[in-house]
């Protein structure tokens, strides 16, 4: 085998034999460090997993929302409204939809009311969301009675409960016909919420929200890859400020580790000191302690990654949901996709492994530098 | 200024960096001035003990350079989905002007600490420290360039902000564009290939020439054709290499190929470069110690070592573009 690596086996070998010898005291060190990467890779696993999320969820959205804007207020679009639109090119379908909150006294929650063409519901009929079909107690062909905003009671059979893959998008939801939707809300004749535009080429959507705003000054298009940055600004900004919370932690760890370096026991030194004396230089002693830390850094990251794994995608993030989910009286229940991101073990490996490495670097040198009669004497 | 793990990351590690080099400078203007070998002194040996702290430093702080590297290109890959009209790291480093001078000052903090950390390397296989005063005054040099580094770094990043529209890596390599990528792109296909293999083989077959031979002219002209090969290898990825990844004529763009719809290709072909460019330089920084008594032994065999790593660096850089090439669906040059 070749030499270097040789040498480097047999001072891994050492360390190792070294370590077990004060196996509380490295154990102790271990289990913090441990728990320390444990907390910060469920913060980042947990916030990248929401991100995903965000992303597959929207994936599905249309490409340009059309609102049109009243006094900088979002206001319905007026009877003509999509035909002054026109043909632009590269549009594939236009549409406008009716959507609105319904505020429920029973739930204290607000729901969104859509309008689907007739041929998915029927007059009389609704589909609900799965969060909601719980919280009320609903299933197929029950009924149900809302009271509309100007007093009257409208009821509904239950066409369906829709699928609880769709969750995180339709907790809240209420899906009913058109002039179900138009009567309940006493919605003017002809008039929308907005408009939605499907646009093939992704490279074209700006052109169209351009051509969108030339001919209709009043409107505001919102695309969706907007939307998207900023539930991807929105995930990393709750990232990075527990990231800054938890920078406390990193720093109390930093100093364990540099106390735990620095203490060395009466043994310890005997064992350094025996060491130079049979021939170890200082450069290999500092060697053998670099491996020491290399060793201890990668176990608990290791042993902490995976724990952070299990804890967000099996256990739901317990520890984290609260901040970084946000809340809601109707809230979907959802699992997360496992997915792991290679920026992200990287970031987190600088996070921890730094911090430790940096710590530690001057008790070893001290440690390295004594002398072999000083200590044996 | 975005508030996002990575560049937080990036910023501690250049920020780190400047501190530990500037707090280790008053004790290189002392080696530089008080280190004398040959005397028994308290004071030199108070001096020979810190050598060990200040190198054990000095090798962590670089080595995390040397990482820091990866993290800022993967990371500017990455901010791209949060800019509008920037698709990679290109439209990245474009959203302000402080963008691709970070990189680029990244990079040659890269280079640098390579060749600092193998004259170190040597330094500490001798007996009598023969380049301690060498080494610490390097270091003092190295400081403005990591000082810059950490300065254009955090004028870019807190010069960040979402929304802004950037120019695409579409109009900055094509083939129409005035500037060094833009001409460096518009190479033809055909001459580009014939530069790109003869200098690949004239660097690797030098680095076996030198693996075996372990010659100090050799040496040297191994770290200025290492420097030459990379940019030919850049020039080859921008002219060509990246063309037949995309399957697509028009689209020259070096970080295109880091993202994950390429199956992440640009890392195998970066890795290996930047390892073997690496290796090359740190081979010629160490050969005009070669004459020193001390060293005689120790530098032909580290250079050597040095050489192996840099012809299997860039035989792999190779045989990694050639596979993407051959592989490819795209006929570039008809026969």
């Amino acid at each position: 085998m070749n030499p270097w690596l040789e040498k480097q086996r047999h001072l891994i070998d050492f360390t190792l034999a070294s370590l077990a010898r004060r196996k509380t005291r490295n154990i102790g060190l271990l289990v913090a460090y441990t728990l320390l990467v444990f907390v910060l890779a469920s913060l980042t696993l947990f916030s990248n997993a929401l991100r995903s999320e965000a992303k597959y969820v929207l994936a599905g959205s249309p490409e340009v929302i059309l609102q049109r804007m009243v006094a900088g207020r979002h206001d319905l679009i007026p009877p003509g409204y999509l035909e002054q639109i026109g043909r632009i090119r590269g549009v594939q379908k236009k549409e406008g939809r009716l959507w609105g909150y319904y505020y429920d006294p029973v739930l204290n929650a607000n729901y969104t009311f859509m309008a689907r063409p007739a041929s998915e519901v029927a007059d009389g009929m609704i589909m609900v969301g799965e969060a909601l079909a719980r919280e009320r107690g609903l299933a197929k062909n029950n009924t149900i009675s809302f009271r509309s905003y100007s007093g009257k009671l409208f009821t509904f059979e239950v066409a369906a409960v829709l699928s609880p893959d769709s969750e995180l998008l339709s907790a809240d939801l209420v899906l009913l016909s058109e002039d179900d939707f138009r009567r309940f809300f006493e919605y003017p004749e002809g008039h929308y919420t907005d408009i939605a535009l499907s646009v093939a080429n992704p490279q074209e959507v700006r052109n169209v929200a351009a051509k969108l705003t030339a001919a209709l000054p009043d409107s505001r298009p919102i695309l969706r890859e907007e939307v998207q940055r900023t539930y991807q600004s929105v995930f990393d900004w709750r990232e990075g400020i527990l990231l800054t919370v938890l920078a406390g932690a990193i720093l109390a760890f930093a100093i364990l580790a540099w106390e735990k370096a620095a203490g060395l026991s009466a043994e310890e030194k005997r064992e350094i000191g025996i060491l130079k004396a049979i021939g170890w230089e200082t450069g290999d002693v500092i060697r053998m302690k670099i491996w020491e830390g290399l060793l201890i850094s990668l176990t608990a990251f290791l042993g902490g990654f995976l724990a952070a794994y299990v804890h967000v995608f099996h256990f739901g993030a317990a520890v984290f949901e609260p901040v970084l989910k946000g809340w809601s009286v109707l809230y979907p229940k959802f699992a997360l996709v496992p997915a792991v991101d290679g920026l992200q073990v990287a970031t987190l490996f600088f996070f921890t492994v730094f911090p430790y490495t940096a710590a530690i670097l001057v008790p070893i040198w001290r440690a390295a530098i004594t002398d072999p009669d000083a200590v044996m004497r | 200024m975005l508030f996002q793990p990575a560049i937080i990351a990036l910023l501690l590690a250049a920020g780190l960096a400047v501190l530990m080099l500037l707090l280790a400078t008053p004790f290189a203007l002392q080696v530089i001035r008080r280190w004398d070998i040959g005397s028994g002194s308290e004071y030199q040996l108070i001096l020979e003990r810190r050598t060990y702290l200040f190198s054990t430093l000095v090798s962590f702080v670089l080595v995390v350079q040397l990482g820091a590297l990866l993290l800022f290109v993967f990371n500017a890959d990455r901010l791209s989905a949060m800019f509008v009209g920037a698709m990679c790291a290109v439209g990245t480093l474009n959203v302000n002007e402080w963008g691709f001078p970070a990189l680029i000052a990244q990079m040659l903090v890269f280079f640098l600490a390579a060749a600092w950390l193998a004259i170190n390397h040597v330094d500490t296989q001798a007996r009598d420290y023969p380049l301690v005063r060498i080494k610490y005054g390097l270091l003092i040099v190295l400081l403005p360039f990591l000082a810059a580094s950490f300065w254009l770094q955090f004028r870019y990043f807190s010069g960040l902000k979402a929304n802004v529209i950037t120019s695409c890596c579409g109009s900055m390599f094509s083939t129409e564009a005035e500037s060094i990528a833009g001409d460096l792109s518009a190479l033809p296909p055909l001459p580009a290939i014939w530069l790109f293999y003869s200098t690949m083989a004239v660097t690797t077959l030098l680095a076996l020439w030198h693996w075996r031979r372990r010659g100090v002219i050799s040496g040297g002209l191994l770290a200025v054709l290492s420097a030459a090969g990379f940019i030919v290898a850049m020039t080859g990825v921008l002219s060509f290499v990246s063309l037949y990844i995309y399957e697509h004529p028009h689209h020259h763009c070096p970080f295109c190929i880091l993202k994950p719809e390429y199956d992440y290709r640009g890392y195998a072909l970066y890795l290996p470069l930047f390892a073997a460019t690496a290796a090359g330089l740190g081979a010629g920084a160490i050969q005009p110690f070669a004459r020193v008594a001390s060293l005689r032994e120790v530098i032909p065999r580290v250079s050597a070592r040095l050489a192996a790593l840099t012809a299997a660096g860039f035989l792999l850089f190779t045989a990694i573009a050639t596979w993407f090439v051959l592989a490819s669906n795209l006929i570039l040059i008809e026969h």
